[in-house]
């Protein structure tokens, strides 16, 4: 049966209250940027905050950083594979104004 | 207490599986396979909310102006404190405190019970304002900002489809997390087999992931042009 040397690596809670930390501090962050005009700057803001935030999650709460390669490609190619719907999309809904006069 | 640990972990194996460990990391993986699903699922929504915002920024950015941006922001720190004490939890499963993984689950459920209820608010509010689309759907002062009400009824379709996929995401984990508390009481999970604890804890981070996203795009799209 398995003994100590199998069981997954215990991440101390001092790391969990960190974490939660900083998750609590950027969700702040966030919000009053979001009061500060920066244009086109401000989405670019908030989904940067957001992504930091989701890694912080995937990595620490969800312990992918102490997984195996296997579960941290798959995690990647999830990552990837959702940009590229969202980028090949665009492509398409963005550059549709580009042609205004097909045939000419 | 060693003895029963290992008495749960025998009869908790499964014939196809060569140990315990082997079995863990394929239900883990599992899981994870699961959650990439999941990721497309939700990014299909996000996917047609991009298409929509790019093309109607202006209704857009009128729609997330009648947002809370109070009520989101709180609701974005209680699915935190939740997913902290799930990982509390998930923690104490693995090293063996049955007790307090329960007391930990439970208070996840309280969280997860206070995010609906402030969700709740939000909805009602939305709905006495006729902000749910369809026949009876009104955007007052739309004409004002010079905004077709027609494309901000575009943007309430995406923040009730979203974040109403979102809440049937919590009300399963809510479920779920139950189940775990029941069967943990029940004395199901040791340090030795505590699976189904770490994969529930997993969707439940997931869900929150979902909302450290939604919560940007749906409430602070802007809060001083437009409109």
């Amino acid at each position: 049966m398995s003994t100590e040397e199998h069981r997954q690596h215990v991440i101390p809670t001092s790391i969990y209250v960190g974490i939660w930390a900083v998750l609590m501090v950027l969700t702040g962050v966030t919000v009053f940027a979001s009061f500060i005009e920066l244009g086109d700057w401000n989405i670019v803001l908030a989904l940067t905050i957001a992504s930091i935030k989701a890694t912080l999650v995937v990595l620490f709460f969800m312990h992918l950083y102490y997984s195996s390669k296997l579960t941290k490609v798959t995690m990647i190619a999830a990552v990837f594979f959702l940009f590229l719907l969202l980028a090949l999309s665009m492509t398409d809904y963005l550059t549709r104004g580009w042609l205004t006069n097909p045939g000419r | 207490m060693a003895t029963s640990d290992i008495e749960i972990a025998e009869h908790s194996l499964q014939h196809h599986f060569a140990d315990m460990d082997q079995q863990k990391d394929a239900s883990t993986f599992g899981m994870w396979l699961f959650l990439v699903t999941e990721i497309m699922f939700f990014g299909g929504l996000f996917c047609a909310y991009l298409v929509y915002r790019a093309t109607y920024y202006q209704a857009f950015v009128a729609g997330s102006q009648t947002m809370n941006i109070w009520l989101g922001a709180t609701n974005t720190a209680v699915l935190i404190c939740s997913s902290l004490s799930m990982a509390l939890g998930v923690r104490c499963a693995q090293i063996g405190k049955t007790k307090m993984m329960v007391v930990l689950l439970l208070i996840t459920i309280v969280f997860g019970f206070g995010f609906l209820g402030i969700k709740g608010v939000e909805y009602h509010e939305h709905w006495i304002n006729h902000q749910f689309p369809g026949p009876n759907f009104q955007f007052e002062g739309a004409e004002a900002g010079g905004v077709n009400p027609q494309n901000v009824q575009i943007y309430f379709s995406l923040y009730w489809a979203m974040t109403g996929l979102h809440a049937l995401h919590m009300i399963i984990g809510i479920g779920l997390v139950t189940w775990i508390v029941i069967a943990g009481a029940r004395g199901a999970y040791s340090p030795d087999y505590y699976s189904p604890v770490e994969n529930v804890g997993l969707y439940w981070h997931f869900v929150d992931l979902v909302w450290i996203y939604l919560f940007p795009l749906l409430y602070l799209i802007s809060k001083k042009h437009g409109g």
